[in-house]
């Protein structure tokens, strides 16, 4: 077996893994990335709508600053989320924003005057400042008091990944094509690279680094229906719960994205309500108002998506030979607004359903789109119990998103995240050694090349496609996006079932190299434990908290459920992970636990929320009366940066601000 | 509600790895189902009929511009193509022309994506002042924003180079793709390259000078990119450039 040594190992060459090599890459470290696919088809290039970051060059986004854009966050994830790191995500996306024009990304920019917009479904007319002329623009999404989501036309993704992937070539960091990381290896204390398998050749490979970023995205496809590209089969979460060690985070918070097209699952863009687009149902009705008087359907992601189901139960969902759906309105906002700012829409809609968006209803149902749950880090991006190990992106839990994500909020996450825990690896690589342990290497290396020799040479019989699409079609009828405790015993026991069965898999196809039955294989008995951190996770949480809704438990119970969820997989041959929980201290939160503002407000309070908002308040009161807002958040929540990313924000409201007082002491004279 | 359509496929089939495999058409059939599309179907014959089937999808989405092949004759990307365009329910698969094969339907389009943008520069080259990541971004002309991203919908699916005969002769050729992208770079004000950066690179037999304006680029390009116009645009450009004053 090949060994290929390296100081940073980077798994995943989508938009966060790129941005941890380029910053390893930029410190000097030796720097190699790992992918299934070339670097510019990763699932990044999907994210239509845009990035969160509170510019605030729009007048829409006038008074923005990153104490609205944490304080969003927060509420968005239900009270879930590490609230330091939501912190520290709002305070660099600004950074990373003006970073990404600097590399390339052609952000959409405002233009001076006046402009038509659509909102609540009526033609307004804003304007926009002189002095904002040329900045980068922000739309509306779901979620969020000001429009804050920075984009490209609808093709933010694209245009961010592309110039991301093209400054890693300006660097020359070499990305490892088709090869496909299957063991992480490490000593119970210390990860020290990977055992990957080339999909061409079939060769296996050791990859040895000083740090291993796992960054290979979401786990969407252990659903049978996701807005996920096909390879975000949450094999690198796998990775990391087959160590045994290593712990995963609120694996059961997986958000249903309202719009995506029938049948086939494809994502409409957030942008699509964001920019005025409606939602009706089958007489016509545009219904959300009558849930959600207030924020109507830019509510939250999966208080929209509850809320169509909802509708639909009803009986207004419109009939379809692939089950109810509801319809997206869109033609509201004219044939050019589409044909510039909503041009993926309008093509996916042409190809994918034979239909015109500047004139037809789309038809869309709520459907799998993202993975707040992960590899469990630290706000440095390092797993707690694998020293050298670290996660970022949707595979992470780094965990700003808690149990609901804002829209707008992954693609900065990858950027961001990616920017920060960049830092910190190239520190790690710069703070330690290359462990080689031949020893080590050789025994992950057989135990990979024992598990393929089994499947090749061996004598199953089970059917690597069969169990698969059994897993697919459980997580749907069971772990979707209203849960019961009735259902969800019912698909662990199943998933149990097939993990068992997945013991016994038989391919027909016996070739060694580029074997699609093979992959499929070795990815249905990692996809399969995954799934099961899902279920159990949800299964043991009787509550209701973000994306994570029970019939049978409907309160939000901060009392015994304010926690994260930690699964493992001690036994390597058990049929279940180990569940475990970490508190969220109320007593270090900036922002104690509240009111989302959607629907009743029935949670259960922690007994520490008032005694927090008391010593909150009484932290405030000692302060100066003129203390900015800087210092008042400095005294209620600190939180650590890298040197480099801690100065302050520049925003056009500063700089008028300024040219308003040059403007009086000119008057003055 | 009719009877389901048999589709019939004829698909390319050889393995490179293996030396005792010879390039073969093989023949599969297929129930149609209402929207199906040639991923889905390829899915299916993969999962029921011959699990060594090998083909490239990743978003199916017609976005990520994994999944071109040549469908019937044409180049296109397969997860957004549907069988019902086909009306006599006859689908030839054979795999895009002018790359590495890795085996099927199957061609290494990242490592010619990869080597050109290292060939070319394809990246922003930007004046280092003013970057300070902190502090107000510089203003940029939202119309030309706008223009950049219309060049910038590429999605390197490899379309124009398999449909390019000036590629099919010159292997060093840069393709419709290298000079959309050269001309995405010429575009932008942040770009510090000048024309005649750019005539070292592409005014010569590999870059303009070789293209015979045959456009089967413009006509195969699935993001209906404007080939035609940016060739001519940059022709003339680096016409202008040249040392000789061609024009």
């Amino acid at each position: 077996m090949q060994i290929i040594y390296t100081d940073t190992l980077v798994v995943g060459a989508g938009l966060a893994g790129l941005r941890v090599a380029i910053a390893s890459k930029e410190r000097g470290l030796d720097t190699l990335v790992l992918s299934l696919i070339p670097a510019k088809r990763s699932h990044s290039a999907a994210a239509q709508g845009g990035m969160q970051a509170s510019l605030g060059n729009t007048v829409k986004g006038m008074g923005d600053d990153e104490d609205v854009h944490f304080q969003d966050t927060v509420k968005g994830s239900d009270w879930g989320c590490d609230q330091t790191v939501a912190r520290m995500f709002a305070h660099c996306a600004p950074k990373a924003v003006r970073e990404l024009a600097n590399w390339g990304v052609p952000w959409t920019r405002v233009t001076k005057g006046d402009r038509q917009v659509i909102v609540n479904a009526e033609k307004v007319t804003i304007h926009e400042a002189e002095e904002a002329h040329g900045l980068i623009n922000a739309r509306d999404f779901g979620g969020t008091k000001k429009w804050r989501t920075c984009y490209t036309a609808d093709g933010t993704g694209h245009s961010l990944l592309y110039a991301v992937d093209n400054k890693a070539i300006s660097l020359g960091i070499p990305v490892h094509e088709r090869m496909e990381a299957l063991k992480i290896i490490h000593d119970g204390k210390r990860c020290h690279g990977v055992i990957a398998r080339c999909l061409i050749t079939g060769e296996l490979r050791a990859y040895i680094a000083k740090s291993t970023t796992i960054a290979t995205g979401g786990y969407g496809r252990i659903y049978e229906v996701s807005t996920n590209a096909i390879i975000c089969d949450g094999i690198g979460q796998a990775l990391a719960l087959e160590t045994g060690v290593a712990t995963l985070g609120n694996m059961e918070a997986v958000q249903f994205h309202p719009t995506a097209i029938v049948p086939v699952g494809i994502l409409t863009t957030e942008g699509c309500r964001g920019d005025g687009g409606l939602l009706r149902d089958k007489d016509g009705y545009r219904f959300m108002p009558d849930y959600e008087p207030e924020k109507k359907e830019l509510a939250s992601r999966d208080v929209v998506s509850r809320r169509m189901t909802e509708h639909m139960r009803k009986g207004k969902g419109v009939d379809s030979p692939y089950g109810p759906h509801l319809w997206l309105d869109i033609t509201l906002l004219g044939r050019k607004h589409i044909e510039t700012n909503l041009r993926e829409v309008k093509e996916i809609c042409e190809n994918f359903l034979g239909i015109d968006p500047a004139k037809d209803w789309i038809p869309v149902r709520p459907t799998q789109h993202y993975s707040m749950g992960g590899i469990r880090t630290t706000p440095t991006g390092e797993s707690p119990q694998l020293s050298g190990l670290f996660s970022v992106g949707e595979a992470a839990c780094w965990d700003m998103h808690g149990f609901n994500r804002l829209g707008g909020n992954s693609l900065a996450e990858t950027v961001v995240g990616g920017m920060i825990i960049g830092k910190y690896v190239a520190d790690f690589g710069e703070q330690h050694d290359l462990v080689v342990d031949t020893a080590l290497i050789n025994r992950f290396g057989k135990d990979l090349r024992d598990e393929i020799d089994q499947l090749v040479d061996g004598d199953g019989s089970e059917s690597a496609f069969e169990l698969k699409l059994s897993m697919q079609k459980i997580m749907m009828d069971y772990v979707g996006i209203f849960r019961n405790g009735r259902e969800l015993q019912q698909a662990v026991d199943e998933l149990s079932a097939l993990l068992k069965r997945a013991s016994n898999i038989g391919l027909k196809c016996k070739k060694r190299h580029a074997n699609p039955e093979l992959v499929e294989a070795l990815r249905i008995r990692r996809m399969l434990k995954v799934a099961l951190t899902v279920a159990c996770g949800a299964n043991a949480r009787t509550e209701s908290r973000g994306a994570h809704s029970r019939e049978d438990f409907p309160q939000r119970n901060d009392k015994d459920w304010l926690n994260r969820t930690l699964s493992s997989w001690p036994d390597a041959n058990g049929l279940t992970p180990t569940l475990s929980y970490e508190a969220l201290d109320v007593m270090a939160m900036e922002l104690p636990p509240g009111y989302r503002g959607y629907g009743v407000n029935n949670a259960i309070a922690h007994p520490d929320t008032e005694k927090r908002e008391q010593q909150i308040a009484s932290i405030l009161a000692q302060l100066d009366a003129d203390a900015d807002r800087y210092t008042k958040q400095a005294a209620i929540m600190p939180f650590a940066l890298p040197d480099a990313l801690l100065p302050n924000n520049e925003r056009l409201s500063d700089t008028l601000s300024s040219a308003v007082k040059t403007a009086n002491v000119a008057g003055e004279k | 509600m009719s009877q389901a359509r048999t589709i019939r496929f004829s698909i390319f089939r050889f393995d490179p790895q293996d030396p005792n495999d010879k390039p073969k058409m093989v023949n599969y059939e297929v129930t149609e189902a209402p929207g199906m599309t040639v991923f889905i179907a390829l899915n299916m014959l993969r999962e029921q009929q011959d699990p060594s089937l090998q083909f490239d999808f990743v978003c199916r989405a017609g976005i990520c511009g994994s999944c071109a092949m040549v469908i019937n004759g044409k180049p296109t990307l397969a997860c957004r193509t549907l069988t019902a365009n086909y009306p006599k329910g006859e689908i030839i698969l054979m795999p895009l022309p002018g790359f590495e094969l890795i085996g099927d339907l199957s061609v290494n389009t990242g490592k010619f994506m990869r080597e050109l943008a290292e060939r070319l520069q394809l990246w922003l080259q930007p004046n280092s002042i003013d970057n300070d990541i902190h502090r107000m971004e510089q203003p940029m002309d939202p119309d030309e924003a706008a223009k950049l991203y219309e060049l910038e919908r590429c999605v390197e699916c490899g379309v124009c180079v398999s449909a390019c005969a000036t590629k099919q002769m010159r292997d060093t050729f840069v393709g419709a793709v290298g000079m959309m992208k050269i001309a995405r770079f010429e575009l932008d004000s942040r770009d510090t390259r000048t024309a005649d950066d750019f005539y070292h690179v592409i005014g010569n037999q590999d870059g303009v000078f070789g293209c015979m304006t045959l456009l089967g680029c413009q006509d195969a390009c699935p993001k209906d990119l404007p080939h035609m116009t940016q060739i001519a645009y940059l022709r003339r450009k680096m016409a202008l450039t040249s040392p000789n004053r061609i024009l």
